[in-house]
């Protein structure tokens, strides 16, 4: 288990308090000058030599990330924006830094700056977490009063401002670009990449978009150096996670641990063992919903980490652990899963838009058993023409866990659906998938 | 995407409240200048809120116009958006997740229990037309489940019995405790700690 010494989010559980004088304590703002003052180069390569990778899912270098900002400021200003529009069923992450460690985030937002020479940062949150959007405002207020943020900012010569923006509980708004439309007051709808948002962002600007999560543990990787965080966890996957584990477990929390943790060790030790002993296990979906989930079987030997799930064919994505267990009736759990991206998705490219659809109103019959034989297939076949299909990689977060079900389940699925193909009993539409639709209204 | 229609009887006119003027206008400053039309989305909330909880269309033109954007800009966003009600939904507005991690843990019976004491059907007037429920995807509270929200607060860690509880107390009109309904403190693993324990009641 990690050592608590080591831990960056000390506050996770609010014990101590979440304004800015027991921040300090704990060490937030305490040389922020001193920081600043090693200079951008510094700041990028350190955060390059910890090997921070994103923490919002897709997992990509930060400090590579930062790099791709121009060097020079031109005509247009630069600017940072954080996004906070945690909506992954599974994740919580977010929410409890935006409430309990914000000075961190805060802190964090004046490096990344700098690093990247914006002068104005947005703070996307979900518009339901208004509450804890305005525990944020209060930690930005009190800041902007002890002068660390706000011109000459912590007395490093840097200009910034920060503001929050609320979303209004729109998923695909957690897209880099979906999130700029939506700064921008448009409906959040993903641009075409490329041009990639660090050249053509906001309002046409460079913009560098960063997770919540990734920009609240920067500065602590500073103060402690980067070699520190890159001895944490392994090659490649380095440093410390909050996980979210929620489901059938004794004990749901959040905690951070060290990367490349073993799931069982999660599981088994911190959230309190399945409900029903491990031996009533099901399946694991490790992160968040869009990740493909596990069977029982691999759960015992799995690590958590970004590429040792990736070898699995699923991902570390959020690190939302969603435990199923075996009361539970997997089909439904991911119909409703399906359910939620036929809600979500944006409506933008077709095979999205319909697919997502298809995948909810097939799911809902095979877990009634009201589905035919060649459907399962049929099933498969539409995952495959959205994935890869669609502007963002929504398309991939809805198919991956209709194809992880079919993967692991298929022998579950097929024992409950018996029926044979309508094409046999010569019905007239045979291709249409909504054919159960018709019969009933006949 | 969802579908989402404007209610039939509408209010002829909106105007801000001078109070509601003020937070706008510190809203608009937010943006650099010409960008105004990115306050689109705060100012959709503060017309929600001064109208008990939803949008007329007379808003949206008056929002428009405070904007200098387009009115079918403004409607496309307020249709986009889940949260923004565009018919009334009552002083008490309770929204259920019903997502994967909320629904293994028994969601449907926080569905049951709002059937119960609101309504039969979601997005339906309570008989004193104070309170009305919907069921709605992830709310960010997983390790909580099953949870539900009211108008702003959390309430989390629930069953029937805390949600058929929680339901008559705004029934009477009450704003009930936000937060866990199990006694846990925050997200933390409940009677199993393992970590930051030197914190811990500290």
């Amino acid at each position: 288990m990690l050592k608590d010494k080591d831990r960056i989010f000390q506050n996770l559980y609010n014990d101590l308090g979440s304004d800015i004088i027991s921040a300090q304590k704990r060490g937030d703002w305490i040389n922020t000058k001193e920081i600043i003052s090693k200079g951008r180069d510094w700041i990028i390569n350190e955060v390059k030599e910890s090997q921070l990778r994103g923490r919002g899912g897709a997992g990509f270098p930060t400090g590579l990330k930062w790099s791709f900002a121009p060097k020079e400021v031109g005509s247009r200003p630069h600017y940072l924006v954080i996004n906070g529009d945690e909506s992954e069923p599974g994740t919580c992450k977010d929410r409890d830094i935006l409430r309990f460690e914000p000075h961190k985030l805060i802190e964090g937002c004046l490096i990344a700056s700098y690093a990247v020479q914006a002068h104005v940062c947005y703070i996307y949150i979900r518009g339901e977490y208004f509450v804890d959007g305005q525990k944020l405002q209060a930690a930005i207020d009190d800041a902007y009063e002890k002068k660390l943020i706000g011109k000459n900012a912590s007395g490093t010569g840097w200009d910034l401002d920060i503001y929050i923006h609320y979303g209004a509980g729109a998923y695909i708004c957690g897209e880099e670009t979906a999130l700029l439309e939506s700064i921008e007051g448009n409906k959040g709808q993903p641009r075409l990449k490329p041009p990639f948002p660090a050249l053509v962002g906001l309002y046409g600007c460079p913009t560098i978009i960063n997770n919540v999560e990734t920009i609240a543990v920067v500065p602590t990787i500073l103060r402690r150096g980067g070699k520190w965080f890159a001895s944490l966890g392994r090659e490649k996957n380095t440093g410390t996670k909050i996980f979210c584990i929620s489901g059938n477990v004794n004990s749901p929390c959040n905690v951070e641990e060290e990367m490349n943790i073993p799931l069982k060790e999660l599981i088994e030790v911190h959230a309190g063992g399945v409900v029903g002993g491990w031996d009533n296990l099901q399946a694991v979906i490790p992160g968040g919903s869009s990740m493909p989930l596990i069977p029982k079987e691999k759960c015992e030997t799995l690590t958590m980490d970004f590429d040792s799930l990736v070898a699995e064919k699923s991902g570390l994505g959020t690190a939302g652990v969603v435990v199923i267990n075996k009361d539970q009736d997997i089909i439904k759990c991911m119909a409703r899963i399906a359910r939620f991206y036929k809600h979500e998705s944006c409506g933008q490219c077709t095979p999205c838009r319909e697919g997502s659809g298809w995948m909810w109103r097939m799911l809902e019959r095979m877990a009634k058993g009201e589905a035919s034989k060649d459907e399962i297939e049929m099933l498969g076949d539409v995952t495959k023409q959205i994935e890869g299909h669609t502007i963002c990689a929504f398309g991939e977060g809805s198919s991956w866990p209709v194809q992880g079900l079919l993967r692991h389940f298929k022998d579950e699925i097929k024992k409950r659906n018996k029926f044979d193909p309508i094409i046999k009993e010569n019905k007239n539409i045979p291709y249409l998938v909504d054919q159960h639709l018709l019969d009933k209204n006949a | 995407m969802s579908l989402k229609r404007p209610a039939k009887e509408q209010p002829e006119n909106f105007e801000f409240s001078s109070s509601s003027l003020d937070i706008a206008n510190k809203v608009i400053a937010k943006y650099p200048k010409g960008k105004q039309q990115s306050a689109v989305m705060d100012l959709l909330y503060i017309a929600q809120r001064q109208n008990d909880n939803w949008i007329p269309l007379a808003a949206m033109k008056y929002i428009a116009k405070i904007l200098d954007m387009p009115y079918i800009k403004v409607y496309e966003v307020a249709t986009f958006y889940s949260m923004y009600n565009l018919s009334p939904v009552g002083k008490y507005f309770v929204q259920v997740c019903t997502t994967t991690p909320c629904m293994i843990r028994g969601a449907n019976k926080l569905v049951e229990a709002c059937k119960e004491k609101i309504s039969e059907n979601e997005s339906e007037l309570s008989p004193d037309k104070n309170c009305s429920w919907m069921e709605v995807e992830c709310l960010g509270a997983c390790v909580n489940a099953p949870m539900m929200q009211i108008n702003d607060e959390y309430y989390e860690d629930l069953n029937k019995e805390k949600t058929l509880e929680i339901l008559d107390t705004i029934l009477k009109g009450d704003t009930p405790k936000a937060g866990s309904y199990r006694g846990r403190v925050n997200n933390e693993p409940e009677n199993n700690r393992k970590t930051l324990m030197e914190f811990k009641n500290a």
